[in-house]
Formats: structure tokens, C-alpha cells, sequence
């Protein structure tokens, strides 16, 4: 029996911040003083507050410590756990009370407003070991579903939880897994998306590598719904981590005939393989990606006919994204009614954000649905940092669009995003500031998407580059009024021909901004600026004459001898040299340097 | 996995470790001193009674925890007990197999034993 356990966060983001070495040093450290029987080194799945990383919560005290090093924790060995002195100095400051007592993680900024389903166990098990899920009621619900429900009373519970796809589009889960169900078949297939792919999104990952075994149970509660005995998890190479966790927990669960022949003796078989993706943005859509796992170029198809009745291999598949799975099992051991009872009238329960771009606490986050987007990023993200104001927020990622300031008390659901010319998405949601422009935001979302397009249809393939073309154009000072009509014509011609959602929606990042910025669009082709000083070939530097007192520290940093003048003169900076790197303005002491 | 019991089984054995990732403020909190003359004096095997004894009695509304020097190192190992709503009980010059009764008399049945208390040994 352990009396303490060392919780460290081995999520994507605190790996590459070092916290492998951590664990390795807390094994060491621990080994020489002899506390290794007593003290239980946890490595868990990502905590959500990855802007502190490396993370490490020590129980039974619930001490959270934030951007921990390898060298703290000789330090945190010695006081805190042979000694049961709490380190202060690397408390993470909202856990700390004035009177000096440490107060629970729960009641923290981050995450009192939070409210987490899919990624409850996300930073509490370690996800390498079956018996921590199974503590967590793990495998209930399958053993629920086999013992106690008919096929039809687990699609019925789905239905009634009013259960959307978390992949995007927000399809009812029940519908598509009772359309999969009624289709007669030899063999159907369950499959999971794990192939995610928008810039700044991160919320499978994490639930694949916090919590892999709620996916793997999900998807045999879905297999028996629909008669499959065969699933298949589609996920992306780029991500080890979860890979690697995914084959130890499909590993385990055989090893403990939740996965396999004839499941809790119910005559039930089912088993799950991996394929993995080479990270193409376009096998996120459901039936590229199964193109892609029958060994095929990836690459999408007409629909109809739906993967519900001609799927995988041409027969009846469920294809689900990870988050929805991730709630299901909770939906079977605690009701319909229940998750019904969370979120708004027609988006139930919860949704996971990926915090990215201007904000204070990047990372990730669960919250009901109908939270307010100023919720999530005024109190749970902490705001905009260093004094800039907020802007907009883009989600949906290169399917998306930008929500701005002014819809910052819209309650988040599917059809309010959409109303205000936005997606859920995935759940990227990418928090820009005034010094972010709005058409080079379109135009970072297009280089993706053109990189991106498959090329199987010429709307898309063609249609994206004479998009991004355009907006080169406006962006280096070239553009006219009639480019910008031009752009608007060609998205809505896209959005009507592309033949997948990729092509569909990708003219969107560039339809919002026009919607609610028009204006910087219109500075960029008739008054040639730039707003918000973000592009280069409309920006230019100055020197204040006023202001420059010729202490020559701008010139002596300039990496391209681009200022000139003599000492205690005003400087000048040649425009035909400068690279606009904006060094001078940064090291400028007097303010003297502006850039417009 | 043949049946709900085989599950079950394995969850309750599982249960207690992960138990111990909840704060609540709720609970009765066992605080060891275990400085250095909380060490030097045997708190360290007077804990790990607490720790074992909790488990095996699986009771839930018992945090065991160590805290550091509180200033009277010649009554080391010194143990206190807090619950909420009473007044803080301090047990001194502990050994592991007082710590058992404590859990029995103390944690469980409510009944404060006198005998190990600073009160009736300064």
C-alpha cells in the first residue's frame, strides 16, 4: 500500500517539456531514500493546463506543482515527500490560499467552470494500466450493455442522451448507429477517427493518451449496438504517444477478455486493430479515411452511399470520432437523462477545447455546452495576455471561422456557432489579439488547405490555390476592390462543388473574415496598410526623430545594417535594407521606433 | 472476463490506490510530523501503520498525510489528528502499534485516546 502518489502529466505537451526526465529523476531520487515502497510514481495523460507544464500533483495533499525541472526534484524528493514540507515556491499560485494552506485544484480559475466527461480520468490514471480504468468503473458499461441490454436499448439510450459527433458536423450518434444497425450484413465494422488534423487541436490526442481504454470500451458498446465484431482505430503516426498507449491498452484488454471471443459469456466477439494514417488532413473525412484503411490512396468518395450502409470493404461501418466515444460509457452507467440534462436544447453535454494563440492559459479544457465564449476565455484561458485586447476567435480550424468580440456572449453550441458563420469543429479554438491580421489568418487557413486538398476535384484543387493566389495579392499591397468581390464569388462557387467536407468548407476561414472584417481587407487594397502590422510588404519602421536620443543600441542590433546615424543623433532606418524584423523596435529603450 | 463479479473484484482491489487522487476537505486528516527528529525518532514506521491500517479497513474519510517539525521534537513521533468541526487532538511519542489502536478507538468509534495524548504525558 502506497501513502502517496506522485501524479506526472506524460501528455504530448509536458514530454517534450522534459517531463520523461522528471519521472525518470523522481524514480532515482525516490529509490535513494528508500521511499520506494511507499511513494507511487503515477505517469498520467495530459492535465489540461499544459501553458504550466511540466505538470506534477502529489497526493494524498494535492500539492500542484507547475513548470517543474529535473533539478526541482531532488528538492521535492527530500521536503516534500521524506519530510512532508510542501515546496511553495512551485505551487502553481491559484492553488495557494493567503493563510498558506493549499486549496484543491477544483476551485481554481482553470478549472472550477470546468466540467469534465470525456476527459475525467485524463491526469488522474495512468493509462499504461488496465486496473486504474477498471477502479475508474471502467469496462461497467460494457459488462452493463452485454449483460443487461438489447442492441436496440443501447441505440435507444443513445438517442435519448442526445449525443452529437464530436468530430464537426454534429450528427446524432443514436441515428447513425441505428441507420448502421438496420442494414442486413455478413460482417459490418466499427471505426474510429483518430485522425486529427486541424492546426492547434489537441483534444484526442489527449483522451488517447490520458484515457485510451474509454475508446476501446466504447467502441465494442457500439460494435455490439450494430452486430460488428471488427473495429479499427485510424490515428495518425505523427502522434507515438498514443499510438504506443492505444497498443498497450488494446494489449491489456485482450489479456483480460474485454476484448476477444465471447465477452462477459455473452456469445459476444469483438476485437480492435490500429491503422495508422500519414497525418493527410484530408483522411479526416470519413470516407477518405476508410478508403485509406482498406491500403488505398486516401481519398473521398460521392456520398450517398452513407458508411452506415456501404462502409468499410462495401459494408455497413460506424465511423465516430474519439471525444464521442469517450462519452459513452459514461452515458450507459449513468442515463440518457442524465447527459441530456447538461448543455444547451440541442447540443447536450460537453465539449473539449484546445486553448491556443493570445491567451494566458493555453491547454485544454471541458465545458458544458452553452458556455459563453467569453467564459472560456476571459476566466477558464485566463484572457489576453501582456495588455493586448482580445480580437477574435477562430474555431472549426481550416473548416471554421472567426467568432468576434462582439459575439463573445453567444452560448458555444453546434447551431449558434453556425448561425454566427462558424463550427464547433473538432474543438481548436485559436484566440487572436489587434495585432493579429485578419486576411493573413485567411491566408495561413488557405496554404493549409491547399497543401491539403487531395486533388481528386478541381474545385478544391484548383479553386483553393486561385483563392490563396488572391489573397497573396491583397496581402503584399497588390490587390483592388474587384479582387476582393472576386475572392467572395470564388468561395461560395467552391463551398457549392467541392466533392468532400475538406473543399466545402474551406473557403470559410475566408468567408468570416469578410463578414466581420471587411474593413481590413478593404485598408489592405485601397489604403494599402495594414491594420494590425502583421504584413510585412504593407508595413514599414520609423524612427521619431523627436524621441531618438542616438544611443545607437537599434543600429548595433540591426542584422541587416539598416540603420544608420551618429551618436546622440537621431537615427534613420534605409527601407530599401530593412528586413522588417522588428528587432530595432523591441530593443528600443525610449520608444523612439514605430511600425506602421 | 467471464462475469460482473470478475470486474467488480478487480475494481475494489484497484479502488484504494487511485482512492487516494481525490482532496477533499471533508475528511479527517492524520498529519505525521516527520521531520528530521520526527524521522530520527520512528515516524516513519508509525505512518506506514496509518497508511496500512486505513487501507485495510478501506476507510474512505481518512487522509494520512506527513507534516513537518511542529516544534516539540522531544515527544516525536508526533501525530495529530483533525476533524472537521473539532478540536485538533495531538498524540505523542507514537510507535506503530499505538497507531493501530488509534485507528480503532480514534478514526473508527470517535473515542479520543487520552492516554497517548500530550495532554497526559507532559
Amino acid at each position: 500500500m502506497y501513502r502517496s502518489n506522485v501524479l506526472v502529466c506524460g501528455g504530448t505537451g509536458c514530454t517534450s517539456s522534459n517531463s520523461e526526465q522528471i519521472i525518470e529523476r523522481l524514480r532515482e531520487e525516490i529509490k535513494a531514500k528508500g521511499l520506494e515502497k511507499e511513494v507511487n510514481v503515477v505517469r498520467t495523460g495530459c492535465f489540461g493546463l499544459c501553458a504550466l507544464g511540466p505538470i506534477m500533483i502529489v497526493y494524498p495533499e494535492g500539492s500542484f506543482y507547475s513548470m517543474v525541472t529535473p533539478d526541482d526534484v531532488p528538492e521535492i524528493v527530500e521536503e516534500h515527500l521524506l519530510k512532508g514540507r510542501i515546496v511553495t515556491r512551485l505551487l502553481y499560485q491559484e492553488t495557494v490560499v493567503d493563510d498558506r494552506t493549499v486549496k484543491s485544484l477544483n476551485h481554481t480559475p482553470f478549472y472550477e467552470k470546468q466540467m469534465r466527461i470525456a476527459l475525467r480520468n485524463c491526469g488522474v490514471i495512468n493509462p499504461e494500466v488496465i486496473d486504474e480504468y477498471i477502479a475508474q468503473d471502467g469496462y461497467q458499461a460494457l459488462g452493463k450493455v452485454l449483460t443487461e441490454m438489447t442492441p436496440q436499448e443501447v441505440i435507444d439510450c443513445i438517442l435519448k442522451s442526445g449525443l452529437r459527433g464530436r468530430g464537426g458536423a454534429g450528427f446524432p450518434t443514436g441515428r447513425k448507429w441505428s441507420f448502421a444497425a438496420a442494414n442486413q450484413a455478413d460482417q459490418k465494422y466499427v471505426c474510429c477517427n483518430a485522425d486529427e488534423g486541424d492546426p492547434g487541436a489537441f483534444m484526442d490526442r489527449s483522451v488517447l493518451e490520458g484515457d485510451p481504454h474509454s475508446v476501446i470500451e466504447a467502441m465494442a458498446i457500439a460494435g455490439y449496438a450494430i452486430g460488428a465484431t471488427q473495429g479499427y482505430i485510424y490515428i495518425r503516426a505523427e502522434y507515438p504517444i498514443a499510438v504506443q498507449r492505444l497498443k498497450i491498452a488494446i494489449g491489456q484488454a485482450r489479456e483480460y477478455g474485454l476484448l476477444g471471443k465471447n465477452i462477459f459469456d455473452s456469445g459476444f466477439d469483438f476485437d480492435i486493430d490500429i491503422r495508422l494514417g500519414a497525418g493527410a488532413f484530408v483522411c479526416g473525412e470519413e470516407t477518405a479515411l476508410m478508403t485509406s484503411i482498406e491500403g488505398k490512396r486516401g481519398e473521398p468518395r460521392v456520398r450517398p452511399p452513407f458508411p452506415a450502409v456501404k462502409g468499410l470493404f462495401g459494408k455497413p461501418t460506424v465511423l465516430n470520432n474519439v471525444e464521442t466515444y469517450a462519452n459513452i460509457p459514461q452515458i450507459i452507467l449513468k442515463g440518457p437523462e442524465w447527459f441530456s440534462s447538461i448543455g444547451t436544447e440541442k447540443s447536450k453535454g460537453t465539449k473539449v477545447f484546445a486553448l491556443g494563440g493570445k491567451i494566458k492559459h493555453t491547454g485544454l479544457v471541458e465545458v458544458p455546452m452553452g458556455t459563453t465564449l467569453r467564459e472560456i476565455v476571459e476566466e477558464i484561458g485566463g484572457g489576453v495576455p501582456n495588455g493586448h485586447t482580445f480580437k477574435a476567435a477562430q474555431t472549426g480550424g481550416p473548416s471554421g471561422g472567426c467568432i468576434p468580440a462582439e459575439h463573445l456572449d453567444v452560448p458555444i453550441d453546434y447551431d449558434n456557432l453556425i448561425a454566427i458563420g462558424s463550427m464547433m469543429g473538432s474543438g481548436g479554438l485559436i484566440v487572436m489579439d489587434d495585432t493579429t491580421c485578419m486576411v493573413d489568418i485567411a491566408k495561413f487557413f488557405l496554404e493549409f488547405t491547399v497543401d491539403e486538398s487531395c486533388g481528386k476535384c478541381t474545385p478544391c484543387r484548383v479553386g483553393t490555390r486561385r483563392l490563396l493566389e488572391i489573397l497573396e495579392k491583397i496581402t503584399s499591397g497588390n490587390g483592388t476592390l474587384e479582387d476582393i468581390d472576386r475572392l467572395e464569388k470564388l468561395c461560395h462557387y467552391i463551398k457549392e462543388n467541392a466533392l468532400c467536407g475538406l473543399g466545402q468548407t474551406a473557403p470559410n476561414p475566408v468567408l468570416s473574415t469578410l463578414r466581420y472584417f471587411r474593413d481590413e481587407y478593404i485598408a489592405h487594397v485601397t489604403d494599402k496598410v495594414c491594420p494590425a502590422g502583421a504584413c510585412k510588404a504593407l508595413t514599414n519602421y520609423y524612427i521619431l526623430e523627436d524621441q531618438c536620443r542616438g544611443c545607437t543600441l537599434c543600429a548595433r542590433n540591426c542584422p541587416v545594417g539598416a540603420i544608420s546615424g551618429t551618436v546622440k543623433k537621431p537615427h534613420v532606418i534605409d527601407r530599401s535594407k530593412c528586413i522588417k524584423c522588428g528587432a530595432c523596435m523591441e530593443k528600443c529603450r525610449f520608444g523612439a521606433i514605430v511600425k506602421k | 472476463m467471464k462475469s460482473l463479479a470478475e470486474l467488480q473484484a478487480i475494481r475494489d482491489r484497484a479502488r484504494a490506490q487511485v482512492d487516494l487522487r481525490e482532496k477533499s476537505d471533508d475528511n479527517i486528516r492524520v498529519l505525521v510530523g516527520m521531520a528530521t527528529c520526527g524521522i530520527a525518532a520512528g515516524a516513519r514506521p508509525v505512518m506506514l501503520a496509518f497508511v496500512d491500517e486505513v487501507a485495510k479497513r478501506q476507510l474512505k474519510n481518512v487522509t494520512v498525510t506527513q507534516t513537518g517539525c511542529i516544534g516539540i521534537c522531544q515527544y516525536e513521533p508526533v501525530v495529530e489528528v483533525v476533524a472537521p468541526g473539532k478540536e485538533k487532538v495531538t498524540y505523542v511519542k507514537m510507535t506503530p502499534e499505538k497507531a493501530l489502536r488509534v485507528v480503532n478507538d480514534h478514526l473508527v468509534n470517535g473515542n479520543v485516546v487520552t492516554e497517548y495524548t500530550i495532554g497526559a504525558n507532559s
